[in-house]
């Protein structure tokens, strides 16, 4: 379910708010099912909450390291990157997923890192999700990619579908973010790697050619 | 109309935009940056100002002096920088000004924690700063209602000349919601001729001021103010009641703490307990005729007053109550959010002292 992730390393970034943490949780979780040795880093120096670090239980007990800056005081927003990352990117019998903050802003902590991901076998992967206004349409959203890029000094390798409305979701805003993704692929060349799906919407999508990736919601408001 | 997917603050920002607000005054905090940060972005594309200002202070101040020229002018912070903005609300109210004050509440006190809380209760609903006043508090439990009612709050301001509050805890701000953008249909709303926009035509003055050194001409000042008051508590009291006709155990909540409090209802529902939620959504006026007819009622039995905060609502539901049911509390506080079960524990233990 994960052969659409062709390399060792993830970096998964994209507009804020299109869903890169509820997919980077849900792809971590899929991989080590599949029995692969999977290391997590949240780097997101942007946004104080929804942050992949809450859900550090569920990781561990999938047998998923996650790394996290200032693991003392994981409630601040310090943009500080852990020195432990390098563990991710040194170790080259493990499966890396880099859970990246939103825009240009968030994905900057990666350029540090450019040398050493250049080297390493890895990809940069950008989020889509058609209901987030500044990204809707193919001009705002290859923007976005483009500028992540600038600011990475990195190439993105594959579009990512996120589209959803959290609890209102329905299959028709899953085919509506294709058509973004597609519209995205078309302009930049870059291919459309997955649709990202929660379980009870996958049957309803198998015309698709490319990967539908099921996920469980992991990301939960706190009454939900 | 189709739905889209915002986070709360810039969804915030988004509303006082088409709300007509102009000025946009701001200094970061955590958990509200996407507010000023959205702002910055297109405040200047609507022909509108943003200044990130030297503090909060620096900040409220701009917004006097830009809502004095009868611009709709707004400011946002989190609860340490709301706290330095007192003054300038209270100027304002002396001054007749209004404007948008945006609070979106951390931890407290002091510089507190980051993570969403309610501690500013007290601070926001009974005046806040300085002298006799109060301002219409309007605490939005989702992002749409957070976007319609930013709309109205500018409409309130406007009529009653006066700054209102918008107070939401941190996980309103910071959480992605689907939302409309709605038509709505603005207030009428008298001529701003009291604003120092330039004599141009005008046979006098327009002086903006809150010193008023002769006492009784103060005191004069201070009753005007309290008829204005006396008309918001007439007029703009806000609430919502989930599931309450028969309910037996009724929550008392807003904003975050509403929506626990609401799938703690559901799941006690399905235990065979009648639970309900009742929502101020202004917590100035607070709505204490409805509770309180609701205390009267035969239905319910128990009230239960949820917050993130260590029981400043409580003052008002027992306010409200008044003896005629017992009032019980579940709160956390600092930054941390009642979790579903420990409300729904609270409310089984409520249930068993009145079954």
């Amino acid at each position: 379910m994960t052969s659409f992730c062709t390399h060792r390393l993830c970096l998964i970034t994209g507009h804020y708010g299109t869903g890169k943490t509820e997919f980077a949780v849900n792809l971590a979780l899929a991989m080590a099912r599949e029995g692969q040795r999977v290391m997590m880093a949240d780097l997101d120096i942007v946004n104080p909450y929804f942050r992949s670090r809450e859900r550090r239980a569920a990781l561990e007990e999938a047998g998923i390291r996650l790394i996290s800056s200032s693991q003392a005081c994981s409630d601040a927003d310090v943009p500080a990157i852990p020195a432990e990352l390098l563990t991710i990117l040194e170790d080259r019998g493990v499966r890396g997923i880099l859970d990246i903050g939103g825009d240009p802003v968030g994905a900057r902590v990666l350029a540090r890192f450019q040398p050493q991901l250049l080297r390493e076998d890895s990809q940069l992967l950008y989020v889509v999700n058609a209901n987030r206004p500044e990204v809707r349409e193919p001009a705002g959203a290859v923007a976005y990619l483009r500028s992540i890029e600038a600011v990475t000094g990195l190439t993105c390798t594959g579009i990512v579908n996120n589209t959803h409305l959290c609890g209102e979701t329905t299959v028709e805003e899953i085919r509506k973010g294709a058509a973004l993704a597609a519209a995205v692929s078309r302009e930049t060349g870059i291919p459309v790697l997955c649709h990202v799906a929660e379980e009870r919407f996958v049957p309803q999508l198998s015309d698709y050619s490319e990967t539908v990736f099921p996920i469980s919601i992991q990301m939960k408001k706190p009454w939900e | 109309m189709a739905k889209e997917l915002w986070k709360g603050s810039e969804a915030i920002a988004e509303a006082a935009i088409r709300a007509g607000c102009r000025c946009f005054f701001g200094y970061p905090i955590t958990p509200q940056n996407e507010i000023p940060e959205y702002m910055s972005l297109k405040m200047p594309q609507s022909g509108g100002v943003f200044v990130q200002a030297e503090s909060e202070v620096a900040a409220i101040n701009m917004v006097y002096g830009a809502a004095a020229s009868g611009v709709r002018a707004m400011t946002s912070s989190s609860s340490p920088g709301v706290s330095l903005k007192q003054e300038g609300i209270s100027y304002m109210v002396g001054s007749e000004l209004p404007a948008v004050v945006v609070n979106v509440m951390r931890g407290g006190p002091g510089l507190g924690s980051i993570q969403p809380a309610q501690g500013d209760y007290f601070q926001a609903t009974r005046g806040g700063g300085n002298g006799d006043y109060r301002t219409v508090v309007i605490a939005p439990a989702n992002i749409q209602e957070a976007v319609d009612m930013v709309q109205e709050a500018f409409d309130i301001a406007d009529q009653y000349r006066n700054p209102v509050v918008v107070l939401a805890d941190g996980l309103i701000g910071q959480m992605m919601e689907p939302i409309v953008w709605k038509e709505r249909t603005p207030r009428q709303l008298p001529e701003k001729t009291w604003a120092a926009s330039g004599r141009r035509d005008r046979d006098h003055n327009n002086f903006i001021n809150s010193l008023l050194i002769d006492a009784p001409s103060c005191e004069a000042h201070n009753l005007h103010i309290a008829e204005k008051c006396a008309e918001m508590e007439k007029n703009e009291c806000r609430w919502e009641e989930i599931m309450l006709e028969d309910a037996e155990v009724v929550f008392v909540a807003y904003g975050t703490p509403s929506r626990v409090a609401e799938t703690a209802a559901e799941n006690l529902r399905r235990q065979g307990i009648k639970a309900g939620v009742f929502r101020p959504i202004t917590l100035w006026p607070f709505p204490y005729a409805r509770l309180k007819e609701i205390a009267a009622g035969e239905a319910a039995k128990v009230f239960l007053d949820v917050e993130m905060s260590l029981g400043q609502m409580l003052d008002d539901v027992n306010l409200a109550v008044a003896e005629r049911k017992p009032v019980r509390f579940y709160g956390r506080c600092g930054g941390s959010i009642p979790h579903v079960s420990e409300v729904e524990e609270a409310a089984r233990n409520a249930w068993k002292e009145v079954e």
